[in-house]
């Protein structure tokens, strides 16, 4: 008589269960019986490394942050689509050529408002 | 040694090829050779210490294994180098967040004294007056055949921890604490100046 074609991952799984529950209750016994356990406020804090932890870790970024979102937009994620366009360009049929223009358009548009905003200006 | 069995008992099935053990030793047996050690330095000593675990000394022999970068998965504090008053409470703190069982070992003058800068006005004047320490080691800085033999030194002291009975380890014993308080920074020193729980200086006999 042939086993079941499945008995194998039944054993396997029978085996994943029991090999790391053997540990487990073993460590659950030495707790019991030898090492009670001793928790603490330190003890079971979050921040480990010595220093104790000031104010809440959910904070707020300032909004102002969006114009260093675009100018590394226009100036670091444009040009690597500039490259394929100037290799290509003597091939491109006319929809893909609007289609590049209307996306150099829209960050020229960004690059035209932030000049204005100031925010390229040189801070000394 | 396991006290259940007669020596000689022992001896003889030893020589049948029958090792013959107690739970107990079975037990400071594997904590004795995987000793993780925190990793933290805090002046010369600590290039001493790292001299230690690196290829020429190699503390993994000994069972110093991997100095790890977390209290929670450390059982040994080596505090190396000077303990400024600053930098006490943080000591203190990082002590109480290890798991038990730990042990510390005060390596170098300044350490367990305040070395020689004792009378600095910022130098705390050995860090056992916060947390229990195991092991002394004297030196300026001590050279890493101090720090192996200290490290066996908290090994045979680890040997000799008794599981149960009246005299059993402290991580064992629920009535020991596992957490010391923490100074805080008072107006002219560290606020309380020792533990006095902890702190048993030998007292000064003038003639």
């Amino acid at each position: 008589m042939k086993p079941n074609p499945h008995l194998f991952i039944v054993i396997f799984i029978g085996v994943a269960l029991v090999f790391p529950l053997i540990p487990l209750a073993l460590a659950w016994l030495w707790r019991r019986i030898f090492q009670p356990p001793k928790p603490g406020p330190q003890k079971n804090s979050i921040y480990e490394c010595g220093v104790e932890s000031l104010g809440e870790a959910q904070i707020q970024f300032r909004s102002q942050y969006y114009l260093y979102a675009i100018i590394f937009l226009i100036f670091d994620v444009e040009a690597i689509f500039l490259i394929p366009f100037a290799v290509a360009f003597t091939g491109l049929p006319v929809g893909a050529f609007i289609a590049i223009l209307v996306f150099l358009l829209l960050l020229i548009e960004g690059l035209i408002w932030a000049w204005s905003k100031g925010c390229l200006q040189w801070e000394r | 040694m396991s006290e259940g069995i007669d020596e000689g008992l022992r001896r003889e099935l030893q020589q049948q090829g029958v090792w013959v053990s107690s739970m107990q030793e079975l037990y400071n047996w594997g904590r004795k050779n995987s000793i993780w050690p925190l990793q933290f330095g805090l002046a010369c000593c600590a290039i001493e210490m790292i001299a230690t675990a690196a290829s020429r000394y190699d503390i993994a022999r000994f069972g110093g294994e991997v100095f790890r970068p977390s209290p929670r998965q450390a059982d040994l504090m080596i505090v190396a180098g000077t303990v400024t008053k600053k930098m006490a409470p943080q000591i203190v703190r990082l002590y109480n967040q290890m798991a038990d069982p730990k042990y510390v070992i005060a390596m170098g003058a300044c350490a367990i004294s305040g070395g020689p800068f004792k009378q600095g006005y910022n130098v705390l004047k050995g860090i056992d007056r916060y947390i229990p320490v195991d092991v002394f080691i004297p030196g300026c800085p001590p050279r890493p055949e101090a720090l192996l033999h200290a490290f066996m030194e908290l090994q045979r002291k680890i040997d000799e921890q008794k599981l149960s009975g009246a005299n059993k380890a402290a991580h064992l014993d629920q009535e020991q604490p596992s957490e010391f308080p923490v100074p805080s920074f008072g107006k002219h020193d560290l606020e309380p100046p020792a533990n006095s729980n902890v702190f048993h200086p030998p007292a000064i006999e003038r003639a």
